[in-house]
């Protein structure tokens, strides 16, 4: 029996990291859309920055999701 | 086809039963925590779960080239054995169905395959240190790293949100899980729709329907994508339920981080060719994410019933398998069409037991728990 120990640890790494990484730029985003609209109802203004922040994060979240559907996909390697 | 003989039309009939149950016991990986949070409908969920796994059957084009990955020696299997294996397999799923536990349907595959292969070719058959590396390794360590994952982005997802108005912050994490529960669904048709193709297409090719080295067929390939897809869609809500309500309360932030998890780790394995179980992982990140949550509630009595299923998944269905591989051995088609026979029965049974407190999309949020007897014990109903 030969154990990959290395492929283990890899697995581990990388699923703990993409794993963090994602949710908490997902929860900055979540951050930056309730400050968005916690603006808008409360002084009719806008908090442009909020809006930015949620743009920005959610974008790269999108960006991580394509890369799953990459890797899923066969016809795509 | 005069190839196709009345046994190899049972074993992909059958192949196509286990597919079916496959799906529907995994729709809970996928959808059990959307569900449970709400960012999608009951019917919603099963519905794009049903659909992302047909597509996925038919986007992957690497079917399983060996029956078992390697737990059996695949020259010694016959098709009256992955007859047998199948049966084991069905039945233990629709056993842990009934209770409503997540089991995963590879490890009742491969145990009925193991039971069945053992009786029908003697033990020498059974790759052993096989089933170490293959089986009990990723079970053990699949769920721990999901739920170390899922555990630490609960944790940042809550501080991080902590100041943030409630119900943007539940709306925003709802739609996120609706992204990272497609995917989940996504990987799951690639991975287990493929695992039936693969069987039928090696029982075509060992009975000389096909020639070697040659593809699935269009028919086998929509055949194992509508059946794991029709599963799907049915949906085992009795699982859903453990898995959404039943380990612990789950919250749109902690759903998302646990499909995340799941999604991460999946693939990852999936990418660098580590075998693993959906259900292992999934649940693994639906426990992180209870524990994640401060002052969340884990049902660690529900948690231990459904690791002691996991403990006896494979040797369940490989003692079933083998009974069949037994019957099958020795009575040729009649005992073929017996075993057939009686597990079409106890299935029937299995299912009829479970009108008696039935789990569906319009009830699947309401409760925690999944009992076989109805709910007032004022009268003792007997499980069967």
């Amino acid at each position: 029996m030969s154990l990959d120990w290395n492929a283990l640890g890899q697995v581990t790494a990388v699923s703990i990291g993409v794993t963090v990484a994602v949710v908490v730029v997902f929860a900055l985003g979540v951050l930056g859309l309730a400050r968005f609209e916690g603006a808008r109802e409360d002084g009719g203004g806008t908090s442009s920055l909020g809006l930015a922040q949620a743009g920005l994060c959610f974008l790269a979240c999108a960006a991580v999701v394509a890369y799953g559907i990459y890797l899923i996909v066969p016809q795509f390697h | 086809m005069d190839h196709i003989t009345f046994l190899v039309a049972v074993v992909v009939v059958t192949a196509l039963a286990f597919d079916f149950t496959n799906g529907f016991h995994d729709t809970a990986n996928a959808m059990a925590t959307s569900i449970a949070t709400g960012a999608l409908k009951p019917r919603t969920a099963v519905l794009v779960s049903g659909v992302l796994n047909i597509v996925g059957a038919f986007l992957s084009t690497e079917v399983a080239k060996t029956i078992s990955g390697g737990i059996v020696d695949d020259t010694l299997v016959s098709p009256g054995m992955i007859f047998a294996g199948l049966v084991g397999a069905i039945l233990w799923n629709l056993l842990t169905w009934l209770v409503g536990l997540p089991s995963s349907s590879s490890h009742a595959l491969f145990g009925g395959l193991i039971g069945a292969v053992w009786v029908g070719a003697g033990s020498n058959g059974v790759h052993f240190d096989k089933v170490v590396e293959k089986v009990l390794i990723p079970a053990v360590a699949s769920p721990v790293v999901a739920g170390v994952a899922a555990l630490i982005a609960t944790y940042l997802a809550y501080k991080l949100t902590a100041r943030g108005r409630k119900d943007s912050v539940t709306k925003g994490f709802r739609l996120g899980q609706i992204a990272s529960a497609s995917l989940v669904s996504l990987a799951h048709g690639t991975n287990d729709a493929q695992k039936t193709m693969g069987i039928i297409t090696l029982t075509l090719i060992s009975a000389g329907a096909l020639g070697h080295d040659a593809g699935p067929p269009v028919w086998v390939i929509a055949s194992a994508g509508l059946a794991i897809g029709l599963g799907t869609y049915l949906g085992g809500w009795r699982i859903i339920r453990t898995m959404g309500k039943g380990l612990t309360e789950i919250q749109s932030p902690q759903g998302f981080a646990a499909e995340t998890a799941s999604t991460a780790v999946i693939l990852t394995s999936a990418h660098l060719g580590f075998a693993l179980s959906t259900t292992q992982v999934a649940s693994g990140s639906i426990l992180g994410a209870g524990l994640g949550r401060r002052l969340a509630e884990v049902r660690w009595g529900v948690a231990g019933r459904m690791v002691a299923a996991w403990l006896i998944t494979l040797p369940s269905a490989a003692l079933v398998g083998g009974i069949s591989a037994a019957a099958v051995k020795h009575g040729g088609n009649f005992g073929t069409v017996v075993v057939a026979l009686i597990g079409a029965a106890v299935a029937a049974g299995i299912v009829v037991v479970s009108r008696r407190n039935p789990v569906h999309a319009n009830n699947v949020n309401d409760h925690h728990e999944v009992a076989v007897r109805t709910a007032p014990p004022a009268h003792v109903g007997t499980a069967a």
